[in-house]
């Protein structure tokens, strides 16, 4: 045992403590969360060792379903306008000459340097019936009654477009980065208008990069729920906000268990893909 | 500006280009015939390809004109211009076989898609492509992307083709093999070719006239005999070929040819045109350099034999001059080799060397021109 230990010391001391992490912080709490998801609730919003598979079969209830398709219609929409957002973002940033290029990404890191919590706060300063916006708008004479926008889905998606901004723009701004300069002159060489030249050139090849960007984008926003609580108002309820009321004040810990694991493997199926594509790129 | 025989199909008139205060192309002026195969020859750095990518439009001179088939292209874009490139990484489109790389200009014109069916396996064929329509470029080696490349251009039947080092990243043999096909292709089609190059052989063998270019000027254009057996500057006589160049200056004009001295003896060179005490370049190529034991009417140069190396069908034979210089002469293999050592009597064939004013000569001509153009004071500068 002891020349066991000391033969492999290298590995004990490098990979043992990330194991030990992960085992007692991911492993162990995942196992659990699994486990639960076959429990019965009780009355007292603990659970009883009592085999069950009604977790899931609740899934399927119309409400929930319509949860779903809310949750990821919301991130589709949020993805979508991320990229559009995003695309000529970062194909400025990958153009901007060199000097500039590292403040201009620095810039665009600058908001994760607050808490998202605050940053999300602070759209409600803005965006209040008596925020600053409305102040603004009464104040140039533009509208008499101030506007319902926060509490609104147009809100939520707001927010959510605001907050994953980044995640679209540096997987894009990677790809448009790496492209070959002298494929876009060959193309305009070739007598292709700047149009065609992005149509048939730049974007057939950044498709990786948009790719990536909607994927970094759609499976985090399938699980924020701090946004709709604090911007939407809860009116319309998507999976992230169900799942923590399912713990927090429903107590119906094996029903926020099972919802959990369908948002992991929703995730672990677009990362799959994800991989899949990535792959793909490298070989090309 | 003097005319010049052959239609011009394009004409560089006083170019200027600067990169970040760097000038890259200075003063450029070169016309273009129609149907000939121009190189471009120079070290890397010297605005060859830079003068290219004025033509072909990626780069817009900060001054002076481009004329394509008479008309000015100032402002106009790529794709704008009859003119198509050859790219030395080949830039092909990653992302599309064989046949859709070299069908892209026809489809950016709207040609009808039985036309570009034919035209596209027409240039197939004549790349010696055949089969590989389905390639992807990353299936394919470097000569054969070259060739996608040369078809991909070709096929849109340009007044001009540019090829920027386009054999540049292939290993020699192949190089040698597709500069033969290149120069047929040339030939076949009747397209002008500007072909940039640093490859001074490749030069020689290929065009029908170089441009040679340094630090931005134009040094000389001609025939690639006229550029390796009447190098106007030192610059040429010395990167085109090998060179003996000896400095010397003019010590006595007689009626029908000039006495040059060198620190290490003196010629007699059957030229005109020079004035008593200017300064001169003598320039003998090493298989015009002769070596004798006797010495010869008009020459009184003496050196020692120093080193014979052997180069397969010559011999290089390294004469030290007294003042150190060494200079080389070829002769044949089977001759018999003077013994290391031997002092020798060094002299040239009337005809064999050229003759050039030194470039602080050159240089102040170009002063002197160029103050007169900008109707300065006329003030000794040196």
């Amino acid at each position: 045992m002891n020349r066991f230990f000391k033969k492999h010391l290298g590995v004990f001391v490098t990979v043992g403590p990330t194991v030990l992490w992960l085992g007692i912080f991911l492993l162990i709490p995942l196992a659990y969360v699994i486990l639960m998801t076959v429990l019965t609730k009780n009355a007292y919003g603990g659970m009883d060792f009592i085999f069950t598979l009604e977790n899931y079969r609740n899934l399927f209830a119309n409400e929930y379903l319509k949860v779903f398709g809310d949750s990821i219609w919301l991130s589709l929409q949020t993805t979508v306008i991320c990229l559009v957002v995003g695309y000529p973002f970062a194909y400025i940033l990958a153009n901007a000459p060199k000097r500039w290029k590292g403040f201009l990404v620095m810039l665009l890191m600058l908001p994760f340097w607050t808490n998202s919590l605050i940053r999300t706060y602070g759209w409600n300063t803005l965006l209040r019936t008596e925020g600053i916006l409305n102040h603004f708008l009464q104040g140039v004479g533009l509208i008499d009654q101030p506007l319902e926008m926060l509490y609104t889905d147009g809100a939520v998606l707001l927010g959510m477009v605001y907050a994953l901004l980044p995640f679209t723009v540096l997987p894009l701004y990677t790809s448009i980065e790496k492209l070959d300069k002298s494929l876009l002159e060959a193309g305009s060489d070739l007598g292709a208008s700047r149009v065609h030249v992005f149509t048939r050139i730049i974007f057939p090849l950044t498709m990786p990069g948009i790719f990536a960007g909607s994927i970094q984008t759609f499976i985090p926003s399938l699980g924020f729920f701090f946004i709709s609580d604090m911007m939407g108002g809860a009116k319309t309820m998507y999976i992230g906000n169900l799942i923590k009321n399912q713990f927090l004040s429903a107590r119906n810990w094996p029903f926020g268990a099972a919802l959990s694991i369908v948002l992991i493997v929703i995730t672990l199926i677009l990362m799959k893909l994800y991989t899949r594509v990535g792959s793909l790129e490298d070989m090309a | 500006m003097e005319k010049r025989e052959g239609q011009g199909i394009i004409r560089l008139t006083e170019v200027d280009k600067s990169f970040d205060d760097e000038k890259v192309v200075k003063k450029l002026n070169l016309d273009v015939r129609e149907g000939e195969f121009l190189t471009m020859l120079g070290p890397s750095g010297c605005g060859k390809t830079t003068t290219l990518r004025m033509i072909a439009g990626f780069e817009q001179p900060d001054s002076g004109e481009i004329l394509l088939e008479g008309r000015n292209v100032a402002g106009k874009k790529p794709n704008e211009r009859n003119v198509n490139t050859v790219f030395q990484n080949y830039a092909l489109f990653p992302h599309m076989n064989v046949f859709d790389n070299i069908a892209f200009g026809l489809v950016e014109k709207k040609v009808k898609k039985d036309e570009i069916r034919t035209r596209v396996q027409e240039m197939i064929k004549l790349v010696k492509l055949d089969g590989m329509e389905k390639r992807m470029p990353s299936q394919m080696s470097g000569g054969q992307k070259q060739r996608v490349g040369i078809a991909r251009a070709l096929v849109n039947r340009p007044k001009v083709l540019l090829l920027d080092e386009p054999l540049g990243a292939l290993d020699l043999k192949l190089r040698k093999q597709m500069q033969g096909e290149l120069k047929h292709l040339q030939r076949r089609l009747g397209i002008t070719f500007i072909y940039v190059t640093h490859d001074q052989e490749e030069a020689l063998t290929m065009s029908d006239r170089i441009a040679v270019m340094n630090n931005g000027i134009l040094e000389q254009v001609g025939t690639p005999e006229e550029v390796y057996n009447h190098p106007e500057t030192k610059f040429v006589a010395d990167f085109i070929g090998e060179s003996n160049i000896l400095e010397g200056y003019v010590e006595h004009v007689y009626e029908d040819a000039i006495g040059v001295t060198m620190e290490s003896g003196k010629a007699r060179i059957p030229e005109t045109g020079y004035n008593s005490e200017e300064m001169v370049y003598l320039c003998v190529r090493p298989e015009n350099l002769k070596i004798d034991a006797r010495s010869h009417e008009g020459f009184s140069l003496r050196g020692q034999v120093r080193e014979h190396i052997f180069i397969g069908s010559i011999n290089k034979t390294m004469i030290e001059l007294p003042n150190g210089q060494m200079l080389k002469a070829e002769t044949p293999a089977e001759d018999e080799l003077v013994p290391v050592g031997t002092v020798v009597n060094i002299y040239w064939n009337p005809g064999k060397v050229v003759v050039m004013r030194t470039k602080e000569e050159m240089i102040y001509n170009i002063i002197e021109r160029s103050v007169q153009i900008e109707g300065m004071p006329n003030e000794p500068i040196f």
